[in-house]
């Protein structure tokens, strides 16, 4: 088996709140090496269950959201006893910086594409479980590349999917607050352009539905 | 909220806080000096709080705990400057005994109200006791359980509780396992002592989506486990404990790692947990952040915190004519403007 390769060639790029991430060469290729490292905080045990779980789990949800559609980074190689995966390199921007310095009419482009894309994925049976900004890249073409699946799960359940929705309601309120609500407007367009209007509304009553679980929250009835 | 003139010299602000289950008032300088914090609990016989019983109760202390504050503080009521009472969030009967103990202080000593937002204060009283200037905040108490850090303007919610708060998970999970209620030791403490005797983790769900999390199904689970009987209460607790603080951890650092802030604070009541203490130090520390713990007194609901954070609003001209005061049960941290912040 392929061990990994700490080489001089590997430089931290950026150290996430779970993973850090590592730019590598693989076999010519630009890639990044994602290691989950073991957290002091909770105990080793639960820990490593946590760590190995999301590291398998990860590249077969990326693998699978291809198929729906979904551009996600290539898996290159997967090593659960060290929690490490090596994929693509994607070139491009973080959504996260780049909605906030793009004009009113292009930024309803890309949350329609953004919506396009989560409603593919919740159509194929995928929850991606950490829906941010800084969860997805556009890539120098356009495209929008959606990484992270750490957090993402297999369902087609409603629930699975208004939270999932409901998350990037949320990052975009906390990221994006100016301009969040036309944002989240064009995410929904988009997301019903593809699952249809009626089962679209069905998911959107849920996230209403997953609000007023919330303690407190204005909508809820008394 | 309407904007009004402003002075400051000599000024002290009376804060009321009764929100759940805490009667509490607290006297404060504009200074920030905390002269007096008083406060008393309503305790159930059994099972949570009854909103309506909690008001009684707050209702019989009101006069007693206020004329405490005000010797203590050695302030005499004239010498006021204004009136601060939590408006919300809370149970609406806890709520309305504080606005309207508040309102008739205000009233017969014709000085301004203030409306506190409950949270905000919180996040006020652990900045002014610890120094923290801005910090990503865990406020966790029975009543709530969220991340924020300021952004704009507001203090925005980064991640929360889509159920329970931390608080209630542990309350509610002490109560099915018949551990009573006492005076000085609440059951999030009796829970915490449980715990440090044992080391046996037992699998119990970790549910944590992107920055929200959510707390009921960990409840359930620990009781059937108990009931089951093939582990003991102390396992339990352990477990119950190890699970709900890795999540809120978690969480915490990934709006540590999002936001780049330098500090980390803990608030509310589930601050009192060595524990949970513990493992935010760790994530801090991790991220080169400064971590800090609200003490003790001012973790669980007090009157100091609505005084300090009264303060703070009245000087940026924040007032509340009384025939705007009612309170609001379901105010969000991130609805409430904090101008006193640049």
């Amino acid at each position: 088996m392929d061990t990994i390769d700490k080489t001089p060639k590997t430089k931290l790029l950026k150290k996430g709140a779970e993973a850090s991430l590592f730019l590598t060469e693989w076999h010519g290729r630009k890639a990044i090496i994602k290691v989950r490292i073991p957290k002091r905080y909770r105990p080793a045990e639960l820990d490593q269950q946590i760590r190995s779980y999301r590291t398998v789990h990860e590249p077969q949800l990326m693998h699978e959201a291809k198929a729906a559609g979904v551009a996600t980074p290539l898996i290159y190689m997967v090593n659960v006893a060290e929690s490490t995966i090596i994929m693509q390199y994607i070139e491009g921007e973080r959504v996260k910086e780049m909605l906030n310095k793009t004009q009113k009419s292009d930024l309803r482009d890309i949350c329609f594409q953004i919506g396009e894309s989560v409603a593919s994925l919740h159509k194929y049976g995928l929850i991606h479980g950490d829906l941010t900004t800084s969860n997805m890249i556009q890539s120098p073409n356009g495209k929008i590349y959606f990484i992270d699946f750490g957090l993402g799960e297999k369902s087609s359940e409603i629930e699975a999917q208004g939270v999932d929705l409901h998350l990037l309601k949320r990052a975009l309120q906390s990221t994006h607050f100016a301009s969040w609500e036309e944002c989240f407007k064009s995410v929904q367009c988009g997301y019903s352009s593809v699952r249809g209007v009626e089962l679209a509304e069905k998911v959107y009553e849920k996230i209403r539905e997953i609000e007023r679980r919330g303690r407190y929250v204005e909508e809820r009835k008394q | 909220m309407v904007k009004v003139h402003q002075k400051s010299e000599g000024s002290y602000c009376l804060g009321i806080e009764s929100t759940a289950d805490d009667f509490g008032v607290g006297v404060a300088t504009f200074d920030g000096e905390v002269l007096a914090n008083k406060s008393d609990s309503y305790i159930p016989a059994e099972g949570g709080i009854h909103p309506r019983e909690a008001a009684r109760h707050h209702a019989e202390v009101a006069d007693t705990v206020l004329q405490d504050a005000l010797s203590k503080s050695g302030v005499k009521a004239s010498e006021l400057t204004c009136i601060a009472f939590s408006q919300g969030p809370g149970l609406g009967p806890s709520l309305r005994t504080g606005a309207t103990v508040a309102r008739a202080l205000a009233s017969y000593l014709e000085i301004p109200l203030v409306g506190v937002n409950h949270s905000v204060a919180h996040i006020e009283i652990g900045k002014l006791q610890t120094g923290a200037k801005d910090p990503v905040t865990l406020y966790a108490s029975g009543g709530n359980t969220m991340v924020t850090a300021f952004e704009s303007g507001r203090y925005r919610v980064f991640g929360e509780t889509l159920d329970i708060a931390l608080g209630n998970c542990l309350d509610v999970f002490a109560r099915e396992a018949g551990l009573k209620h006492k005076k000085g030791l609440p059951l999030g403490a009796a829970i915490e002592q449980l715990a440090l005797k044992s080391g046996r983790l037992i699998s119990l769900p970790y549910v944590v989506k992107g920055m929200d999390l959510s707390l009921s199904g960990l409840v359930t689970a620990a009781t059937t486990a108990l009931q089951k009987g093939d582990c003991t209460l102390e396992d339990v607790c352990y477990s119950l404990q190890e699970h709900a603080f890795s999540m809120v951890t978690e969480v915490t650092e990934r709006a540590l790692a999002h936001t780049e802030k330098k500090e980390v604070l803990l608030t509310g009541g589930v601050a009192a947990n060595k524990r949970l203490q513990a493992m935010l130090k760790v994530i801090a520390e991790e991220h080169d952040a400064k971590f800090s713990v609200v003490p003790l007194q001012y973790a669980t609901d007090n009157g100091a915190m609505i005084a300090w954070t009264g303060t703070l609003a009245y000087r940026h001209g924040l007032v509340t004519p009384i025939d705007q005061s009612m309170v609001k049960l379901r105010w969000r941290v991130d609805k409430v403007d904090v101008p006193w912040i640049q």
